[in-house]
């Protein structure tokens, strides 16, 4: 293979791989950008994504179905989170955290008593041989993954551009005392942006799986990735997100293929530190979201 | 001598007692290495119980300063031959100025963005351990590790690391209660306080932070130290992720910014894991006592966020 | 003589709202100088300013002829400025002694190591640092309250604390932020004693207040602000008197 060949073979793979990042970032700006909260558990709607379409489709349900039914319970345990956090919303930020951090490991923990520590393949949606686009190999599963993907961008750009609930969302996020005096339910703004962010991380463990094997600690480290995605969004912008889980995924496919597969996993986290001096340094215009 | 001093004094001297005694009467392997191990824990949550307390701030990647010094002290003795005690000072050096390091930069960030940025510290370091194998062994780590030893007298057994280790964590205990009472310490309370207030007062929050920062590396990678000379081998897996939010459990159930508490949340800790592998194979024959231990752990430090965010040592002060 | 605080040409933008439009005063040793004016007419922002918790926008603040430090709070309390705030900043777990104390920590020379060692050096310093405490808080006459924690005092006392923490500090300029609110008339007159005394020690002192009688009875001289601009500088009388001032506060008829 050329050098170009290469290139673009990393390429492909990372934006397969960036597209699931962008997902649980965005999952992420959705909650802080609402909130104020950073979810450290939104890794952990990822992982019972994956696994809950394995079981279900050992029970035969069919894909689509089985894929519906995963999202929409994984929506229901961000629902049940919100809750949870409801009542001590008002606590400092690094409490909260470690609130979430909490849930993180009791998810986990659940997952890894109902599954076990054994990986889990699954078969992917449509069965076929790797495709072949312009000069790099992609596998039909990461089709997949880009198309729904980028369907659930659309349908959340529609959702919160042309409906009312997701201007009153947005507004939330945007000035909550002033959307509350406009009569918004900011509680109601909360719930549904928790339950989105378990739908988008369900939806990206529900994709991944076929490529990647389910297991009960997928979760984190997609989640701190996913973060760091989130992070190069400013924490605050979705597409700056999902165009942060983009770039994350093509960094570390390069940095696998370039220079060494050990430390692919750490990439995100030099990145991550990289930004946080950015910060600091304030060398070019950009800053993370302070806390409300 | 102020009051508080006094207090703290006998109730050091009381435990060391106790201790002493403990190390001599027992002779059951299990109850003096869990001994052990409550000490080491308790020494590695102190200095972060101090940066939540006092710094305000969470740090998720604190696992990395028990590493750095295990494997500092690790490698100089068994790979390099060095002497213990010096080998242990220079892991306790290398604490302070990694943390220092890292602190500079990070620590005028906000507090979530600092937390995740010692995230990613922590994992950037257990990364380093895993793959630079021609010196730390990579994954299956490093043997050989010589006990400590002061002349021909060795720490190489249960009784004689219980006597040093629980000798060490009092000291460190008596130091930084002294530290609190101290003007550094009403400095630290006042940053706890009311940052503003105190920056206000003259008192340079970001230095005082960073100090207390410094001092948590070098008191955890001290723990490290120790550990890596108990054990006679260590491998980074038990200093991951898992184990940094351990510590971060052992400070909110103690109660951060508590010295004593920090002591009762790393015995809790320490206690409660082993009551689980001990306990829970006898109700449950399926998959193994440790992966419960990780569900009650997220369930009780939620528990403890919204229902006793003071940790144990706010039960003893009177309402 | 060189002025104690020199203001030059400050401005203040936040975003879209300009709170300071181009100030310019001094403050000579040994004054009490007042700032008033209307809510929002700038007052806080400039002693956050001078203060160091905020950057200027434009503009420049000179103590004893030398620029302060910006967005360093502690550097410019090191220079001898110390400030009470709006709402009332205590660290309400700590005694009254104790926050007072904390006021004490720059005379303070002790390294962690000697605290932590509990050195016989640390131990006569936190004596000597003690005794000041409390001779500050016998001038602002909280000494029967020393032992108490600060968050159980009633509100006016609490603001005592504040400034005797300021005090504490031993500075030569003191900023005072509506120190009056919440008072009832006869704190106002030990406020007003409590201000001359501390003058009269040699602090020289900024206040920003909303009591005129207060103001003009206590102050050599008054600054009036409105809307971020300098309406009037002067001697309380003339500022009374002056057009501009009474048709900020009274409406144009009046005037």
């Amino acid at each position: 293979m050329t050098l170009l060949e290469q290139l673009a073979q990393y390429l492909a793979s990372g934006l397969v791989v960036g597209g699931i990042y962008a997902l649980i970032g965005l999952g992420f700006v959705i909650v802080f950008s609402v909130t104020r909260i950073i979810n450290f558990a939104q890794g952990e709607f990822v992982m019972p994504g994956a696994l809950l379409m394995v079981t279900l489709g050992d029970r035969r349900l069919a894909t689509p179905i089985a894929f519906l039914l995963a999202v929409g319970v994984v929506a229901g345990v961000g629902a049940l989170l919100e809750r949870a956090i409801h009542p001590v919303r008002g606590a400092p930020p690094l409490a909260i955290l470690i609130l979430t951090i909490g849930a993180s490991i009791a998810i986990r923990g659940g997952a890894l008593i109902l599954w076990g520590t054994d990986p889990f393949a699954l078969a992917p949606f449509s069965p076929g041989p790797p495709v072949w686009l312009g000069g790099a190999m992609i596998v039909r599963q990461g089709l997949w993954l880009l198309g729904i993907a980028a369907l659930a961008f659309a349908l959340l750009w529609v959702f919160f551009t042309r409906t009312y609930a997701g201007t009153a969302v947005r507004a939330c996020a945007i000035n909550p005392r002033g959307a509350r005096l406009m009569g918004i339910r900011v509680d109601r703004a909360s719930l549904l942006a928790w339950t989105l962010s378990g739908a988008l991380g369900a939806t990206a463990g529900a994709v991944i799986a076929p490529i990647t094997y389910a297991t009960y600690d997928m979760g984190l480290m997609l989640g701190l990735k996913g973060f760091v995605a989130a992070v190069l969004g400013g924490l605050v912008s979705p597409l700056g997100a999902i165009a942060g889980g983009f770039l994350l995924g093509v960094l570390e496919s390069l940095a696998a293929g370039l220079v060494s597969s050990a430390y692919k996993d750490a990439v995100a986290f030099v990145v991550l530190i990289v930004l946080c001096l950015v910060q600091v340094a304030g060398w070019i215009p950009w800053r993370v979201a302070e806390e409300a | 001598m102020s009051v508080s001093a006094r207090r703290r004094f006998r109730m050091l001297v009381a435990v060391a007692i106790a201790m002493a005694a403990l190390s001599s009467a027992v002779t059951s392997r299990y109850v003096l290495s869990t001994l052990i191990f409550i000490a080491l824990n308790a020494m590695a949550a102190l200095g972060l119980s101090l940066v939540m307390g006092f710094a305000g701030q969470v740090s998720l990647g604190q696992a990395a300063f028990y590493a750095v010094g295990a494997y500092v002290s690790g490698v100089l003795t068994a790979s390099f031959g060095w002497n213990g005690w010096a080998a242990l000072v220079l892991a306790v050096g290398a604490g302070a100025l990694l943390a220092l390091a890292i602190g500079l930069p990070i620590f005028r960030l906000s507090g979530l963005l600092l937390a995740m940025a010692t995230l990613g510290f922590g994992i950037i370091v257990y990364y380093v351990l895993v793959n630079w194998s021609g010196i730390t062994g990579g994954p299956s780590g490093l043997t050989g590790i010589p006990p400590l030893a002061l002349g021909r007298f060795r720490f190489d057994t249960d009784q004689r690391m219980l006597w040093l280790a629980w000798s060490l964590l009092l000291l460190l205990l008596g130091l930084a209660g002294n530290l609190v009472d101290s003007r550094v310490g009403r400095a630290l309370r006042a940053v706890h306080g009311s940052e503003v207030a105190a920056e206000a007062a003259g008192i340079d929050t970001l230095r005082l932070k960073l100090g207390v920062f410094t001092a948590a590396g070098a008191t955890t990678a001290l723990a490290g130290s120790l550990y890596a000379h108990y054990l006679t081998f260590i491998n980074p897996s038990p200093f991951g992720f898992a184990y940094s939010v351990e510590l971060v459990v052992m400070v909110v159930l103690g109660g951060v910014a508590s010295i004593w508490g920090t002591v009762l949340g790393a015995a809790a800790v320490v206690l409660f894991v082993e009551a689980l592998r001990t306990g829970l194979p006898l109700l449950t024959a399926s998959h193994g006592a440790p992966e419960y231990e990780i569900v009650a752990f997220g369930l009780i430090l939620m528990g403890f966020v919204v229902f006793l965010p003071g940790g144990l040592a706010s039960l003893r002060k009177t309402p | 003589m060189t002025p104690l605080l020199e203001v030059r040409g400050l401005w203040k933008e936040f975003g879209g709202l300009t709170a300071v439009r181009g100030v310019d005063f001094v403050v000579e040793p040994g004054q009490i100088k007042a700032m008033i004016g209307p809510n929002g007419a700038g007052k806080t922002t400039i002693l956050n300013v001078i203060g160091g918790a905020l950057p200027p926008s434009r503009g420049s603040v000179l103590f004893e002829g030398v620029a302060l430090p910006r967005e360093r709070p502690h550097a410019v309390a090191a220079r001898g400025v110390a400030r009470t705030f709006q709402l009332v900043r205590l660290f309400g777990e700590m005694t009254v002694l104790d926050n007072v104390l904390v006021g004490c920590h720059r005379r303070g020379r002790s390294s962690w190591g000697a605290c932590a060692l509990r050195t016989r050096a640390m131990r006569e310093e936190e004596r000597r640092l003690r005794q000041r405490a409390e001779t500050v808080l016998v001038v602002v006459g909280l000494e029967e309250r020393a032992a108490l924690p600060a968050a159980a005092l009633a509100y006016g006392e609490q603001r005592l604390v504040e400034i005797g923490r300021a005090l504490a500090m031993e500075p030569k300029l003191l900023l005072l932020d509506e120190p009056g609110a919440g008072l009832d008339p006869e704190e106002h007159r030990r406020l007003a004693r409590l201000v001359r005394t501390i003058r009269d020690g040699g602090t020289t002192v900024l206040l920003v207040d909303h009591h005129m009688e207060f103001v003009l009875e206590l102050s050599d001289e008054v600054l009036v602000l409105s809307y971020g601009e300098k309406l009037a500088e002067g001697p309380p009388r003339a500022v009374r008197a002056d057009a501009k001032v009474i048709a900020a506060y009274l409406g144009e008829e009046a005037a």
